[in-house]
């Protein structure tokens, strides 16, 4: 960083009397900030370093540093609690892996549907599809719970169609596990099952959602796309008509013009979507919390809930906070990964190659790069 | 670093330390040092008045609970307060960090170990008055490292609890009650019909885990170790799931479909179900209509054997009153209102005394009370809880699962645990 050239900040007794005053105006943010947010989340931080018990301070002398203990008893201590958090991790991890591409594609197609002007009762529709996501989780689950209930709606609807229909949320097979079981006798390749990462083999990372995690999962998508769709459907309203109309000039049909023109111009609101469904996805409690308690055989467990149940309920704090600390790892390495997929990148100059201006003369077209930074 | 950002760096830093500060010291006793534990015979003495904190199955037991308390305040003249949690472990956790914990409240034998071993206790059990009237097993429950911590509350057993209608009209009599597995297997074979099923329990060791009682005569751990692969408790899931198989037994939540075993024996899912005290509650509420009986589980090779359910009345470590809440332990464990507990929302008396006057009031329900004599406990080690909600997982499997190795892993994990 390099000193800036103005005068002093000294030789004004006018721009430091400003300084106090900006201090001033700031103070009850940056207090309120510090103590309910940053001072909590650092104590946090120590907890997960310390052999912290629950009982008194955590910052009092006698409780001890113990390094990245608690952080090995999760990942590489080879009991219960690695085994554990490996479930936990498998289980949100498909869950990530299913609910934010289907919530994503879910909302982008609802609002282009309801965005369209030829619609009629727009706004109801709109009402409709947002409808869910203003509803509490907590009642959400417990209307969930009774949809897929043995004897539910669901498997009530399966049945006229002839399914005969899992009891959802006690059924804890995956779902790979299942179809896989459909075709032939279920047993995974020596190489899976011998092999794995922290505590379960990778036949078991690779069994799916659990049929009841699968319930939670399609519980997600049903939220949170109403949400979602209306970010999009401010996006469609920024995107302006002419390069439409442009492309409709240039014979480009209906999927063309959405493809090549509208939804490259949707991306900083794509990035938002994807960045926020992560965060949500990778850290789902309340519904596990109210709704099955991470059953059954541990297949809803998610690390959030297996925080929650480390800390208050085993008095394990230490794990509890590491636990913690490496979901935000996790979701802060997801996010940036994510943010790298969707950089902006000059075009590659088989792609630019299209736009060029076919000429025989040799005067190089210029070249359009969409969007690009330099 | 230019001198402004130093001195933002600097103003936001002593902000922080200045925030920490007050944070630390906020609420007066808010982080103060816990005072010393464990030693049971230096209890603390003031006139602050009592706070209470109960996990309550309703409304019948808040009522109880606080109008015992409410009658305990006026004899003694000191204040007590009683308020109902809505998560229990969450807000005696808070209580316990903050240094601000109820002086009295629920505690179960599973959550024990963990505030013992943190010193959030008060072990007053020895000084109780009416020590020796408790149950062997309920104070065993309740004892770590040969210290009686708290005084049991009350407590349930496991029993078989048979439709009396659907009994006889499979054509049996009351001579026909099993007595042994092999009893039991024929008579859930002849009880099953198409859509119902002869025995039913949840899949879970708090009922499985009677057959491990009733084969090896201990459970998971006998005498500080772990037994689990026993080769007894290996048979004991070897015929549950023989039984699951064939159909003459099943859980109730994932074969049947319902919330517990009660369910399943009210909507007359299954002839008999595995269930303890509460379901009695249960059916008087939801299933009226139905008769039935409570008798005791059969034996196994090992002979009889079912598990026990207790909660205590902890006492906090940091109560600036405990020889109050001493007091008010003993009011609220002697024979008259233990009675008046049961009477109100079902409960077993956890002492002896007790025990005529309840018979009397209970005839049909006695079986509970025999279990007493011969009921185990989970093991409440530090850590055993996610050890047996591994079990219990591994449990949900048990059909289609290997008996041997869900074992075999369970003890691996106990071994861990017990040391």
């Amino acid at each position: 960083m390099s000193a800036p050239t103005r005068p002093r900040a000294g030789s004004s007794a006018i721009r430091r009397g400003e300084g106090l005053a900006g201090w001033i105006f700031t103070a009850p943010v940056i207090i309120i900030l510090g103590v309910f947010l940053l001072i909590p989340v650092l104590m946090a931080l120590w907890v997960s370093f310390s052999d912290w018990n629950g009982r008194g301070s955590p910052l009092s002398p006698r409780v001890g540093f113990v390094g990245l203990e608690n952080y090995a008893a999760v990942t590489t201590g080879g009991g219960l609690t690695e085994r554990n958090f490996g479930i936990a991790l498998r289980n949100n991890a498909w869950y990530v892996f299913l609910v934010v591409p289907l919530q994503t594609i879910l909302s982008l197609f609802l609002a282009v549907l309801v965005s369209r002007a030829i619609l009629r009762g727009r706004g109801f529709f709109r009402t409709a599809f947002y409808f869910p996501s203003v509803t509490s989780s907590v009642a959400i689950t417990v209307l969930w719970l009774f949809l897929f209930n043995k004897d539910g709606v669901v498997n009530e609807v399966l049945s006229w169609i002839g399914i005969n229909g899992p009891n959802w949320f006690r059924d804890p097979r995956g779902i790979v596990h299942i179809a896989l079981g459909n075709v032939g006798p279920l047993a995974g390749p020596d190489f899976l099952v011998q092999n794995g990462f922290l505590g379960i083999s990778w036949w078991e990372w690779l069994a799916g959602p659990s049929v009841a995690m699968t319930a939670f999962i399609l519980m997600a998508v049903f939220t949170t796309s109403g949400t979602f769709m209306l970010l999009f459907i401010a996006a469609l309203v920024n995107v302006g008509v002419e390069l439409g109309e442009a492309g409709m000039m240039d014979g480009a049909n209906g999927w063309q013009r959405f493809w090549h023109i509208t939804f490259p111009q949707l991306r900083p609101t794509l990035f938002t979507v994807l960045t926020l469904g992560l965060i949500g996805c990778w850290q789902v409690f309340d519904q596990i919390y109210t709704g099955t308690q991470g059953g059954p055989a541990k297949t809803t467990v998610t690390p959030a809930f297996l925080s929650y149940q480390s800390a208050f309920l085993n008095q394990d704090w230490g794990q509890g906070a590491a636990i913690a600390f490496i979901l935000f790892l996790i979701i802060i390495v997801f996010a940036l990964f994510q943010r790298w997929v969707l950089r902006d990148r000059p075009v590659s100059k088989r792609r630019a190659r299209q736009y060029q201006v076919k000429s025989t003369s040799r005067v190089a077209a210029p070249v359009l790069v969409k969007g690009s930074k330099p | 670093m230019t001198r402004h950002t130093m001195r933002a760096v600097l103003g936001a830093g002593a902000l922080l330390i200045a925030g920490a500060l007050t944070l630390s010291g906020c609420g007066g006793s808010g982080f103060d040092e816990p005072a010393g534990t464990g030693d049971a015979s230096d209890l603390t003495s003031s006139d602050d008045a009592l706070t209470v904190l109960i996990g309550s199955s309703g409304e019948a037991e808040t009522t109880a609970v606080e109008d015992a308390v409410a009658a305990w305040s006026e004899e003694s003249g000191v204040e007590a307060t009683v308020s109902v949690a809505n998560d229990l472990p969450q807000q005696l956790s808070q209580g316990f960090a903050a240094g601000s914990p109820p002086d009295l409240f629920y505690l179960n034998p599973e959550a024990m170990t963990g505030y013992a071993d943190n010193g959030s206790l008060k072990a007053y059990g020895d000084l109780l008055e009416n020590k020796d009237d408790f149950y062997p097993s309920l104070v065993e429950n309740f004892t770590l490292d040969g210290e009686f911590y708290c005084a049991p509350k009350d407590f349930s057993t496991l029993a078989l609890i048979i439709n009396n209608d659907l009994w006889t009209a499979a054509g049996l009599t009351e001579d026909d009650i099993p007595t042994t597995w092999d009893e039991l297997t024929a008579v859930a074979e002849t009880l099953t019909t198409e859509g119902r099923v002869g025995l039913a329990f949840g899949a879970e060791y708090e009922r499985v885990g009677t057959f491990m009682a009733q084969a090896s005569g201990g459970g998971l751990v006998v005498d500080g170790a772990a037994v689990a692969n026993s080769p007894e408790n290996v048979e004991a899931l070897d015929y549950v799931k023989s039984q699951l198989e064939a159909g003459t037994f099943a859980y109730a939540t994932t074969d049947l479909g319902l919330g517990w075993g009660g369910e399943a024996f009210g909507k007359q899912a299954a002839a008999m179900v595995i269930e303890g005290n509460w379901i009695t509650g249960a059916m008087t509420n939801d299933y009226p209509d139905i008769s039935y009986t409570v008798a005791e589980l059969p034996a196994g090779p090992a002979g009889q054997g079912t598990l026990q359910f207790t909660n205590c009345w902890g006492m906090a470590a940091d109560s600036p009153n405990q020889e109050a809440a001493l007091k008010l332990a003993e009011y609220l464990t002697a024979t008259d209102q233990q009675l008046a507990f049961s009477e109100a929302f079902g409960p077993m008396p956890s002492i002896q005394s007790a025990a005529d006057a309840w018979s009397e009031a209970n005839p049909d329900l006695t079986a509970f009370l025999t279990g007493a004599d011969y009921a185990q406990f989970r093991p409440t080690q530090d850590g055993a809880i996610e050890v047996l909600a591994d079990f219990n997982a591994q449990l949900e499997g048990l059909k289609a699962g290997d008996p041997q190795e869900i074992l075999d892993s369970v003890q691996a994990n106990l071994e861990a645990v017990v040391g």
